[in-house]
């Protein structure tokens, strides 16, 4: 298990970063390397060129810009834990990042090789989807914005060209009161989740005014579950009304491999659709 | 002089290195002018091989040599390696060569060998290997390896079946004739590798000089595999030196014999480079044996009250591709079935078969976790079927503590009788269930059960077999400097044999435990060993250690009183000084360090009259029958019906190993070995697809126990020492292990009897429970 052979490049700016860009090819880019670094090892990827994005000046860290959280493609997943402006404007991710990995791997791990990863049952793109994120992304042609639900393009595919990085993830916290939850079902704590659901929800007077659910693992990409949103406005804040929006989960199509089947990821979507409201709705009406 | 050593949680005296980062494992060796070698592993199941291009991959600058089994030439390319333990049960022994020949049988065969500059050309060369694989059906399910239209797992062959291992004794037909129920179960187990986590690794250093091999090896049988070589090689064994340095962990799958070694030792000789092979994960998961598959069909006979009359049945046994270990796995499944129960009469056949997946031998336990399943599957089915709570039926099938010896009316695999030397099975068993709140458990079960909450409880007993022979060679020896060198032949991967036969050798001789430095496992320096495996090193190598140290003792004592003219029992030895004790009136003393000076005088001394020279002795006492520890568990679950997800709440387990040495080592072997046993109820599957193609190579997909899933763990002793050694000790490496199986399926049938759920296949995981919950849903619904 030793990587083939390749050109190691260390840019420091993202000046530096997109003229190395103009010239490469077959890049492969190191940001947290938690799963490039075993890819690499395992050959499951031969790049010429490894780009490390390691040492780039300003791509890490976490601003309040307005309304808006912004918060830079290297930020390690451990400081996101840790964050204050985090904690208070977005504490769903927090609940999610609970879930990423292990404590260890989190102080390498970052938002955007996450992102950029997209494994579909990882918990960082399901949040960012859930919270309606908009990312930068950064090339020799410039800086352009993609809306996280343009993002994914296929199965572990962002919208992002070989000459692009992501730079920078802003989300707008939804104001008012709400409630949020998110739960998963992996095998052991720390495992690549069999499915996740988080979700956020507002409450008036017993009935739900405003609701995002999303959902990884189950399919190929993760997903936001657009029909049972929309159903759930007006309803109360119940357990049939929950109940009703599992089975919407159940009903979308869900992937199968060696080790777990469609119906079981169809099955726990439901279940979690329904707890992770239930949870929600008692954050949004419990204080 | 009171017990200081033996008996306390001493602090492990090898640990200072390890905590320091100072241990060194076969991959911190160097050499200079040292090669690194990567395996060419076959990647398809079962294929002829037409052809081997390896001329791209000689191209490559930094590469050495290129080796097929041809290029490693006469006499290997006819010459098979032989299975370690030959049995005339073997119908067929099927032995690999040391690199494949014409055909590969399992994805991990070792097909060539590049040796390079570094590990990074060796791996850019193999890629450049060209193989003319020719795809051949391949077996995958050992269930089916027997049907009528199964692929041959091998060309040319007629039959898959390995050879057959019989379980059989007392009147199996009366048993079942008299009996007032009979009930069928079928079980499929699985287990998995060892999953060290060092893998395995290689360094050959062929000395021209001396004409000799030292071979560096993760193993846990250093003469073992010297004598394999050197009969392989017909040299003698002199000329090959095996050495363990660190080992980072056994488990069972380095005790045997793998063909890297004899590549390796072959090709250091022919280039006279030092060859480094380090096996990587990936390998690991291959070429490294695992344990595999068994499917039971089992039926039991038994008296109203649940007293068991007899059992009988057949056994698929997955041998995978080759047959490096002999039957020693089917044996250890079979012999051990009775369990702690007086069974009169049982009647099974295994059936040893070829797949087409990688070898199996042993891992912790060996096949008695497999039998202990199997028991205690056939207990669980007693009880559900006459609705008997499950302790009492085992209480009722215990063999009584005033049994022992108890002849169990079996045989081991060595022919002589199974008899069991000591032990209270009842007592344990009450012991593990006070302590997990039996009692009154069905009243927090109910009450939980108002709240949607499924609880469980399982319990699961079982004997081992431990300490089987011949030997642990010990030689204890003081050196004038007042050290004192203690040597076993039984190599250490990580229990802490330094600190338990320091404790036994400090405690005998009278020495302090800081005096004695402790080598092992290389087979150039120290007494003969045979092996680390089946919990066999304490009550071998404890026994040896106490008999040399005696024997040392006796002669520094004779010695003694003659220097200091006093009677020999007028002296005492305590921290290294042979002194006249306070009732002798005497006030005289001479360090051990002196009396071996004495002994060993420099040019022109003399030896004491009367006296061998050297303050040494080497023992190879061993215990004189089979010590049998023993155990009960008792397992708490909790089961998540919507998601199928089950929580260990609460795990005890009451474990007889005889006199303990050192407690706080046997509570680590037991806790270590529980966890173990999790992985097998819970998480470690091998999964491979219908062609064979292993799939989970990698520990995100083959899942370990882990720290999170973790219940807490009460560990309680009961010490009934063995008869077979003065020590009174057992085993106690796999007790652990052998029970967990079923006490969790157990708890988790308990958790789900409102739905009707019977496990019986383990591992189970999440989804499983809920196509099971899923059945018994329609079932009750069809009803």
């Amino acid at each position: 298990m030793k990587p083939g052979r390749f050109t190691y490049h260390d840019p420091t700016t993202i000046d530096e970063l997109t003229g190395l860009l103009a010239s490469l090819e077959d890049v492969k880019f190191l940001a947290g390397g938690q799963s490039l670094m075993p890819m690499l090892n395992m050959r499951f990827t031969q790049p010429d060129h490894l780009v490390d994005l390691n040492g780039i000046d300003g791509l890490a860290g976490i601003a309040l810009n307005g309304a808006a959280l912004e918060i830079g493609a290297m930020t390690r997943q451990a400081t996101l834990m840790k964050s204050g402006e985090i904690a208070e404007h977005l504490p769903v991710m927090q609940a999610a990042l609970h879930w990423v990995g292990h404590f260890q791997t989190r102080y390498r791990g970052t938002i955007g090789g996450s992102l950029c990863h997209l494994d579909p049952s990882a918990e960082l793109p399901l949040i960012a989807l859930l919270c309606d994120a908009e990312l930068t992304v950064v090339g020799p042609e410039g800086e352009r914005s993609v809306a996280m639900g343009d993002w994914p393009l296929a199965y572990m595919m962002p919208n992002l060209s070989e000459q692009e990085i992501l730079k920078l993830i802003s989300i707008t916290p939804w104001g008012g009161h709400h409630g949020f939850a998110f739960e998963e079902i992996s095998r052991r704590r720390g495992d690549f989740a069999i499915v996740g659901v988080g979700c956020q929800l507002a409450v008036e007077n017993g009935s739900i005014t405003k609701a995002a659910i999303a959902i990884g693992g189950a399919d190929q990409v993760p997903y936001r579950l657009s029909e049972a949103e929309a159903a759930l406005i007006g309803q109360p804040a119940s357990e049939e009304t929950f109940a009703a929006a599992g089975e919407v989960a159940r009903q979308k199509d869900a992937m199968s491999d060696a080790y777990i089947t469609a119906a079981y990821r169809q099955r726990l979507a439901n279940v979690l659709t329904k707890r992770t409201l239930a949870a929600a709705a008692q954050r949004a009406t419990g204080e | 002089m009171g017990m200081r050593y033996f008996g306390t949680s001493v602090q492990r005296q090898e640990d200072k290195k390890f905590l320091m980062g100072q241990g060194r494992y076969v991959d911190d060796i160097e050499f200079v002018g040292m090669l690194h070698g990567a395996f060419l592993r076959a990647d398809i199941a079962h294929a002829k091989i037409n052809g081997i291009d390896t001329s791209a991959a000689r191209e490559i600058p930094g590469v050495h040599a290129v080796y097929t089994l041809d290029d490693l030439g006469d006499p290997y390319p006819n010459k098979p390696m032989t299975t370690a333990y030959a049995s005339p049960l073997l119908k067929q022994t099927i032995c690999q060569h040391l690199l494949a020949k014409d055909e590969v049988c399992f994805v991990g065969q070792t097909v060539a060998l590049v040796v390079a500059e570094s590990r990074h050309i060796a791996e850019d060369a193999l890629s450049r290997i060209v193989v003319d694989y020719e795809p051949l059906p391949a077996v995958a399910d050992c269930r089916n390896a027997l049907d009528a239209d199964a692929p041959a797992t091998h060309l040319g062959l007629d039959s898959n079946l390995v050879g057959n291992f019989y379980g059989k004794f007392g009147d199996i037909d009366a048993a079942f004739a008299e009996a007032s129920h009979t009930f069928k179960v079928d079980f499929h187990e699985h287990r998995g590798g060892g999953h060290a986590t060092e893998c395995r690794n290689i360094i050959a250093n062929y000395d021209a000089g001396k004409d000799e091999t030292t071979v560096y090896l993760t193993t846990q049988a250093p003469f073992l595999i010297r004598r394999l070589m050197a009969r392989y090689f017909e040299e003698d064994e002199s000329k090959i030196r095996v050495i363990c340095p660190d080992v980072g962990g056994g488990f069972g799958p380095k005790n045997g014999p793998y063909a890297e070694e004899f590549v390796l030792a072959i090709v250091s000789k022919q280039l006279q480079r030092p060859v480094k092979w380090i096996e990587d994960r990936r390998e690991n998961f291959v070429a490294t044996n695992q344990q595999g598959d068994q499917m039971w069909h089992m039926e039991i006979a038994c008296e109203d009250d649940g007293k068991i009359l007899g059992a009988r049945g057949r056994v698929i046994h997955d041998m995978g591709a080759y047959v490096p270990y002999g039957l020693l796995l089917p044996a250890t499944s079979v012999f051990p079935l009775p369990g702690p129960y007086a069974l009169p009469a049982l009647d099974v056949t295994l059936d040893a078969v070829f797949t087409n997946k990688t070898c199996t031998s042993p891992v912790r336990g060996a096949g008695r976790p497999n039998a202990a399943y199997a028991m205690e599957r056939l207990i669980e089915t007693v009880a559900r079927g006459l609705k008997l709570d499950p302790a009492d039926v085992r209480r009722r099938n215990f063999v009584r503590k005033d049994q022992f010896p108890y002849t169990t009316g079996g045989t081991l695999p060595s022919g002589d009788p199974a008899v069991y030397d000591s032990g209270d099975f009842h007592s344990l068993l009450d012991m593990a269930l006070e302590n997990a709140g039996y009692e009154d458990f069905k009243e927090r079960q109910a009450a939980a059960r108002q709240e949607g909450r499924y609880l469980g409880m399982g319990i699961s007993s079982c004997i081992e077999d431990t300490g089987f022979g011949p030997y642990e060679g010990v030689k204890v020896k003081v050196q004038p400097s007042g050290k004192v060198l203690l040597q076993t032949g039984a190599a250490s991967q990580g229990q802490g044999h330094q600190t338990v036969f320091s404790q036994i050798v400090a405690e005998e001789l009278g020495v302090d435990i800081d005096s004695i430095v402790y080598q092992s496992a290389d087979t150039g320096t120290v007494p003969h060993g045979v092996a680390t495996a089946g919990s066999r090193v304490t009550a071998n190598a404890g026994p040896a250690s106490q008999a040399a140290a005696r024997l040392v003792r006796k002669k520094a004592l004779k010695l003694a009183a003659e220097v200091l003219e006093i009677d020999e029992d007028d002296l005492e030895i305590e921290d290294g000084i042979v002194r006249a004790t306070a009732q002798s009136g005497r006030n005289v003393n001479i360090s051990l360090g002196d009396l071996s000076f004495k002994l060993t005088p420099l040019m022109n001394g003399k030896v004491p009259d009367g006296f061998e020279p050297e303050l040494e002795a080497t023992s190879f006492t061993s215990s004189t029958g089979v010590p049998h520890a023993s155990g009960s568990s008792v397992a708490e679950v909790e089961v998540d019906v919507e998601t199928g997800e089950v929580k260990l709440v609460n795990y005890v387990i009451a474990h007889d190993c005889g006199k303990m040495i050192n407690p706080m080592l046997v509570d680590g072997q037991i806790i270590g070995g529980v966890v173990h046993g999790i992985g097998n109820a819970l998480f470690e599957r091998m999964v491979y697809d219908e062609n064979a193609q292993p799939m989970s190579m990698n520990y995100g997909e083959y899942l370990l126990p882990i720290a999170t899933e973790m219940p807490p763990f009460e560990v309680l002793h009961q010490e009934t020492p063995s008869p077979h050694n003065e020590l009174g000790v057992k085993g106690a490496g796999e007790g652990g292990t052998i029970p967990a199986a079923n006490a969790i399926i157990a708890a988790i049938e308990n958790a789900l009897e409102p739905f009707g759920v019977v496990v019986n296949d383990h591992p189970v995981d999440p989804q499983r429970i809920c196509e099971l919950l899923d059945e018994a849903q329609a079932r009750s619904g069809a009803a």
